[in-house]
């Protein structure tokens, strides 16, 4: 499927450059810390690629940011603060998972909602389901009194 | 002259594609046995033109025709001849005209083995077929012509994209396309049934087959697709959420809800409304597929507004089809007769479930792809929905699904027994336990979530295949019982149990690749080591070749395990002259079902070089599953009781005896 992205990317002469995405120079001496930079890097994204994080970019900018995260983790920075400060500098476009707000509830509530819909129209389909079969079944078990006398109106029209 | 005549065809094909869509249809209408076996022929064909249309821009692309703008624009004469071939639809204008080719193909399928269909439904099918052809015949005429000339040809043409030239890409839009199209023709058949205003079980027994046909073709597409990005990116990802890659898997998923509802109609008579709705929301998220990927949307809201004639086009067709299926639905769906109660615990119940959950997860997708388009074109704000934001949301909508899916096949029809199919369940459950145990221990202090998740993989593994050993008996009688009962079992039920096995292999490679893949990342120079589990990688040197239209840089490695040596590894860096770009090709090397991986970065200038190591356990399995899912379509298509329909004429009366 990316064969197409990158076609669309070929179209927009965005060329991939072949390089690396962490090179070993950026990796921090900390394993704790550069585990933390991992992992923070995955949920931001390379503003001039198409949906890569920074993580998997290639893109010089990418590099830019991998260093940047790493910088300020190291400065001691906990990792709120930093998503804080490049989305400060770069706008909620830098973060691949959006955060909650009034512009993207529908976004995170929509599937919810779907499934909360659907179900509430299986349980209707269901209860209908069901009121239906009961009242076919109590339509043949019990006749109104109306009825019983129309039948036996029929019967005997039949008989004579 | 060659791709003059491609053109002309291509031409003629729209006016058979006119004449399909139209005659047929009033001979629908005034019951006229003559106007509607048109349909037949005239597809057979449309078919045939679009043929002679593609043959010629083939034939352009062997033999290096660079008079022709599109060759000249994706072809090089030194290219090897497979990628020439492959080149043909490894663009937009090609790739279009090969959307049509298929169209065209199912069509004429269904000309030539529909002759059990009702005459009327035959026709109506085929002409709304043909009004899809006509759609996009036009759009490939007026904006996207693949047979324009250049007035002074080029001595050389500028080449493919390098990293589009790999087997892998040689076929994957193929059969990606053989997916996506292949909706069409259950589509067709919903609109036909709306417009005649009936539909029944047979129905639904004719449409079964194209849909398992088509999503047969999407599970592999999707599935080539991903190993071809595993391989060729460079980082080992083989799922990236890419809008691009959700439109392809959003099809994939209605289509699987659509195979379980139709089921549900063929068998028991209901949920008939929901099924057409199913049908033609399955097609429509391919046209919308191929809205994103063609228009450039995906690029930037921008630079869709400043070059909008293709786009705005495949989005006319799109609020055609969409919005005039949807209204004559709404029209005519009131009229359809529901039928075929059911208790809520069934078989039939169960496969409401997996429809919820199935049409949940695929809007969940939708709306993630489509939200950052239309919040930036409504507000100008710019968000990005990436994999983070799918992990959270799909696999909470995934997980109860896998766990229901083992007692849908064991519930009665009408009215089931939860509680003794959980008593059947147990064995599986308990295999289940087993698992999550013996992980926990080797595991230790790992994240709780692993050992669970490889439970509920071989839970529903074990759950698929409860249902045949039930049915052979196998544990209880003699082997070779079993296995007489086995060959006599519908080759349907074989078909259930691989499809849902499959999807547990495909679920254990996710979470073993997720969770247990290790990373090395180093510079070294020749002589030097990298070691990864019990393995150990010694860099010997690099090499420089010269290929076919390329030139390569690749790197020695010997692999060793335990110090024996298992193998060499190849990673390369190879770059075209001809585009003046280069792409990375990583060396894998498979272990059982797990792959070391590895791919180089740039060369320092002291002489050594940058590598990516990965080892990658289970991986091979994510693919794997999806064969064996295929496989299951495969027999299931294949079964005596679906041959009627199917694209294999079966005139015997065994084939219309009564299911089950």
């Amino acid at each position: 499927m990316r064969w197409l992205c990158l076609i669309v990317a070929v179209l927009t002469l965005v060329a991939l450059p072949p390089a690396l995405a962490v090179e070993p120079d950026e990796i921090l001496s900390d394993p704790a810390l550069e585990a933390r930079a991992r992992a923070l890097s995955k949920d931001l994204r390379c503003m001039v690629c198409q949906n890569q994080s920074i993580d998997d970019s290639q893109a010089p900018l990418a590099r830019d940011l991998r260093i940047l995260v790493r910088e300020r983790l190291q400065a001691g920075e906990s990792d709120q603060q930093v998503i804080n400060f490049l989305v400060a500098r770069y706008g909620e476009f830098v973060l691949l998972r959006p955060r909650f707000s009034w512009h993207t509830a529908l976004l995170w509530l929509g599937p919810a909602a779907v499934l909360l819909i659907g179900a509430c129209g299986v349980l209707l389909l269901v209860r209908r389901g069901r009121a239906d079969s009961d009242r076919a079944t109590a339509a043949r078990e019990k006749l109104t009194s109306a009825e019983a006398a129309r039948l036996s109106e029929i019967l005997r029209q039949g008989e004579q | 002259m060659i791709a003059e005549s491609g053109h002309y065809g291509l031409v003629l094909a729209l006016a058979l594609a006119l004449v399909q869509a139209s005659v047929p249809m009033v001979g629908a209408r005034k019951n006229d046995p003559v106007l509607m076996a048109v349909a037949g022929p005239t597809a057979i064909a449309q078919f045939c033109f679009i043929a002679i249309a593609f043959a010629a821009l083939t034939m352009c692309y062997v033999r290096s025709d660079f008079s022709v703008v599109n060759v000249f624009e994706n072809s090089h004469s030194a290219k090897p001849l497979v990628y020439k071939l492959s080149g043909v639809w490894g663009n937009h204008e090609g790739s279009m005209l090969l959307w049509v080719l298929i169209l065209s193909v199912f069509g004429a399928l269904v000309a030539l083995f529909g002759g059990n269909l009702p005459a009327r439904l035959k026709a109506n099918v085929l002409a709304v077929q043909s009004w899809i052809a006509v759609a996009f015949i036009l759009f490939i005429l007026t904006t996207s012509n693949p047979f324009l000339r250049i007035p002074e040809a080029p001595l050389e043409g500028r080449d493919l994209n390098p990293i589009l030239q790999d087997p892998g890409l040689a076929i994957h839009p193929p059969l990606l396309y053989l997916g996506y199209v292949g909706l069409s023709i259950s589509f067709s058949f919903a609109i036909a049934a709306l417009i005649d205003g009936r539909i029944d079980a047979a129905w639904a027994r004719w449409v079964r087959p194209w849909t398992l046909l088509a999503w047969m073709f999407l599970t592999l597409g999707i599935a080539m697709g991903s190993y071809w990005a595993y391989y060729t990116l460079g980082w080992g990802g083989w799922w990236f959420w890419d809008p691009v890659e959700n439109a392809s898997f959003m099809p994939w998923l209605a289509a699987t809800a659509l195979l379980h509802s139709a089921l549900v109609m063929e068998k028991r008579d209901a949920l008939k409304v929901w099924t057409i709705l199913l049908a033609i929301l399955a097609f429509s998220l391919s046209l919308i597929g191929t809205f994103l990927v063609r228009s450039g949307v995906l690029t930037s809201v921008h630079a869709f507004a400043t070059d909008p004639t293709r786009g705005v086009f495949i989005l006319a067709i799109l609020l055609l089809f969409i919005g005039g299926s949807l209204a004559l639905f709404a029209l005519r769906a009131p009229l359809l007769k529901q039928g075929g109660l059911f208790a809520p615990i069934s078989r039939e119940g169960a496969l409401v479930l997996n429809n919820l959950f199935l049409v949940s997860a695929c809007a969940t997708v939708f709306i993630g792809t489509l939200y950052p388009l239309a919040l930036e074109a409504l507000t100008g704000e710019k968000i990005s929905v990436g994999a983070p934001f799918f992990n959270a949301t799909f696999a909470p909508l995934f997980v109860p699904l896998l766990i229901a899916m083992p007692f849908g096949p064991l519930l009665a029809w009408k009215r089931g027994d939860l509680l003794g199919v959980a008593q059947r369940l147990v064995g599986a459950a308990g295999i289940a336990a087993i698992a999550v145990a013996v992980i926990f221990a080797m595991e230790g202090g790992g994240p709780l979530l692993v050992p669970f998740a490889i439970g509920l993989a071989l839970y529903v593994m074990a759950g698929a295949l409860t249902e045949i050993v039930e049915r052979t008996g196998l544990l209880k009688v003699p082997l070779a019982t079993a296995f007489a009962r086995a060959r006599g079992l519908p080759r349907s039920a074989w078909g259930a149990t691989f499809a849902h096995f499959g999807l547990g292999i495909t679920l254990l490679g996710v979470i073993g690749e997720t969770q247990w893949s290790l990373e090395r990342i180093a510079e070294l120079k020749p002589g030097q080591s990298i070691a990864i589990r019990r393995y150990d990688l010694h860099f010997d040197g690099v090499t420089a070749r010269q290929g076919p239209n390329y030139r390569e840089l690749a790197a020695h490695f010997t692999v060793r395990r335990h110090g024996d040596v298992v193998g060499v590894m190849e990673p390369a860096k190879r770059s075209f002259p001809s585009r003046g770009t280069a792409v990375t090709e990583t060396a894998l090397m498979t272990r059982g079902v797990s792959q070391l991986y590895l791919s180089l970065g740039d060369p320092n200038p002291d002489g050594s070089l940058a590598v990516r190591l990965y080892y990658k356990p289970l991986v091979l399995l994510i693919w794997f599953g999806a064969v064996v899912m295929v496989i299951g379509g495969a027999l299931s298509l294949s079964d005596r009781r679906l041959r009627v329909g199917a694209p294999k004429p079966a005139r015997s009366k065994a084939a219309l005896s009564p299911a089950e």
